[in-house]
């Protein structure tokens, strides 16, 4: 009877730490069991592909059918080098992509940054002003797009029927249908979603900054460009980097708004890299081809990325450099 | 002083309530430099809107016929367009299948992003710095460069024109955004909670379930909302693995199923644009704050 009860007492402590406790309690092992739910999906729908899309570019796979290894014919057959100018659309998209996301990134900074130092003033109803602004980031684009296209219509279109009730125009703008004009349209569309995000998070920046620096360089003397060029901006930088290098990249890969408005037309005028690879790999059923243009928007979001990034990040390390 | 300065100083005294430097504007000022380029923006950012509601509920002759009657407003509006669009099309449908493709996406993605994004700022095993790191680069992965190759491995896991393909899929884009929303919630909870906890005996499970969850709930709230707009405005995944009408989302079904040569399509296809736009505006009106809080905190991190 006794020895039944030390036993029971002294069981616990010479129990030896097993395989399963190790997989149960240890730091890394427990990390790793968190991991894998997030871990699976990105590495199967992400990583995974990713990879596999540049082995794509350099094979002839068509739809139903798995490609074998061509080397650089894709890319040869696009156009690449651009001497060897075989098809001159793909240049053609990589020019309006690159006009599309430069125009529309600038402007959408400038009027983002000029909107969120109006909102950052004393206003009457802030909250719902700020609310109704991030409306058309919330809305879906293509939904959006499509209003956008109805507005840019080349008959009824109400912005040429304004016009031409002002009498500025005596006939319809061809917004659509004329090359320029569907390049500035969908240009301005895209810088209508996106200035609401830009907005709104500089001005959760802007709220960061305090008033009284405002005050002490005002009191020096600081005139209201000197407070924004040298209060304002350095404070500012880090998020501006930040935002703007997910407005660049979001811009440069853009597809939806343009496939609702346009489909990359007319005579490919607003085919952007993204568009056309949709179009040589799912509609004409060319997957190598369209893995090829999509391959070829890497280098253009890794240069993209590293501008924006490392160009804002130096200012702001020697912002921090120059206070300390 | 001059009499100037002197006015200049007594009059903050009768504006006190204002913020900053604003006191030191006339209103002539602020009408120039702020409310009119504000009025400005604004109508441009809501115009979209009111002409998508207000071509919705327009009678056909009137759309076209823009000299009789002024196309800013609507003499004897009609629901014919709304009524079509819910009870003539499949649309009903592609709203339910938008809702249940969103709905299971961002679960998935909120059970896997709490999970890792829990062992990534308190579990800390090794490298989960670096790992953050990865999940933030793959946030930056644009799902234009990955269709391609995903519709060949979708295709080849039998998922092709299937929801499911879709909810798999979306994750990708929620799980890095949400990963980093929730890290910069959990590490405000105090760690001390947890250490209570693990001296009383609980499971790392329990801890995140019982103590760091129901504190999380406002992050929770804010990754859920804005995954769900992100699902709901995803459209290239949707395009390329769906291919039968009854299976399509909203978006993907407006463009493909509504744009004919009609000219009178104008009337529902705005119809279908603001019925698909309705049920997250009037989400996002309920939860404001948590919405521009998932978009700036994940912006700060």
């Amino acid at each position: 009877m006794s020895d039944s009860v030390a036993g029971r007492l002294t069981a616990p402590a010479i129990r030896h730490t097993t395989r399963w406790d190790r997989l149960r309690i240890n730091r890394n092992w427990l990390g790793f069991w968190f991991m894998l739910p997030a871990a699976l999906i990105l590495v199967l729908f992400l990583a995974y592909p990713l990879g596999k899309g540049v082995w794509l570019s350099f094979t002839d796979a068509k739809i139903g059918r798995t490609g074998v290894f061509i080397g650089l014919e894709n890319y040869e057959w696009l156009g690449l080098p651009w001497w060897e100018d075989a098809d001159g659309v793909f240049w053609l998209s990589v020019f309006n992509t690159v006009v599309y996301t430069v125009v529309a990134s600038v402007v959408k900074f400038a009027i983002g940054l000029y909107l969120a130092i109006l909102l950052n003033q004393h206003l009457p109803f802030k909250a719902l002003i700020r609310s109704i602004v991030l409306i058309p980031f919330v809305v879906p684009t293509v939904l959006s797009a499509i209003a956008f296209w109805w507005i840019f219509d080349s008959q009824f279109s109400i912005i040429s029927w304004s016009l031409r009730h002002m009498g500025l125009i005596d006939h319809n703008i061809n917004f659509l249908g004329d090359p320029n004009n569907a390049r500035a349209a969908v240009i301005f569309a895209n810088i209508w979603r996106g200035v609401p995000f830009i907005a709104i998070t500089l001005l959760a920046g802007l709220q960061t900054v305090s008033p009284s620096l405002y005050e002490a360089a005002t009191l020096d003397g600081a005139t209201r460009w000197q407070n924004f060029r040298f209060v304002t901006f350095p404070l500012l930088t880090p998020i501006i980097a930040v935002v703007m290098t997910f407005s660049v990249l979001f811009t440069f890969t853009d597809f939806q708004l343009i496939w609702a408005m346009t489909r990359g037309g007319p005579v490919n005028a607003t085919h952007l890299m993204a568009t056309l690879s949709y179009q040589r790999a799912i509609l004409a059923g060319n997957l190598g081809e369209g893995a090829a243009i999509a391959t070829a928007m890497v280098p253009f979001l890794l240069f993209a990325i590293m501008v924006s990034w490392f160009g804002l990040q130096r200012r702001k390390w020697q912002q921090g450099a120059d206070n300390d | 002083m001059t009499d100037a300065a002197v006015r200049e100083h007594s009059r903050p005294a009768l504006t006190d309530d204002r913020e900053g430097m604003s006191y030191l504007d006339s209103i002539g000022r602020r009408l120039v430099h702020l409310y009119l380029p504000l009025g400005l923006i604004m109508v441009v950012l809501i115009f979209p809107f009111y002409w998508m509601a207000l071509t919705a509920i327009k009678p056909d002759n009137q759309l076209i016929d823009m000299d009789t009657y002024n196309p800013f407003w609507v003499v004897s509006p009609t629901l014919k367009h709304i009524n079509k669009l819910l009870f003539e099309t499949n649309y009903p449908t592609w709203l339910w299948n938008t809702m249940y493709v969103s709905i299971l996406a961002t679960v998935l993605s909120l059970f896997a992003s709490v999970l890792a994004a829990y062992a990534i700022v308190r579990i800390r095993y090794k490298g989960a710095q670096w790992v953050g790191a990865a999940i933030f680069l793959a946030y930056l992965v644009p799902p234009s460069i990955l269709f391609i190759p995903l519709a060949t491995i979708i295709q080849a896991y039998g998922l092709f024109d299937s929801p499911m393909a879709l909810v798999l899929c979306y994750p990708t884009i929620l799980i890095p955004f949400s990963t980093w929303l929730l890290m910069g919630y959990f590490k405000t909870i105090p760690y001390e909670l947890e250490e209570c906890a693990l001296i009383d005996g609980a499971s790392r499970w329990q801890i995140l379930v019982k103590i760091i969850l129901p504190l999380a709930v406002p992050g929770l709230i804010s990754a859920g909302i804005f995954s769900l707009t992100l699902c709901w405005n995803e459209f290239i995944y949707a395009l390329t693995f769906l291919s039968s009408t009854t299976k399509k989302t909203v978006p993907v079904a407006i463009v493909s199923e509504f744009v004919d040569g009609d000219i009178y399509r104008w009337g529902s296809l705005m119809a279908g644009a603001l019925v698909g736009s309705l049920p997250l505006v009037i989400l996002y009106s309920f939860f404001v704050e948590h919405y521009v809080s998932a978009m700036t905190g994940a912006v700060k991190e």
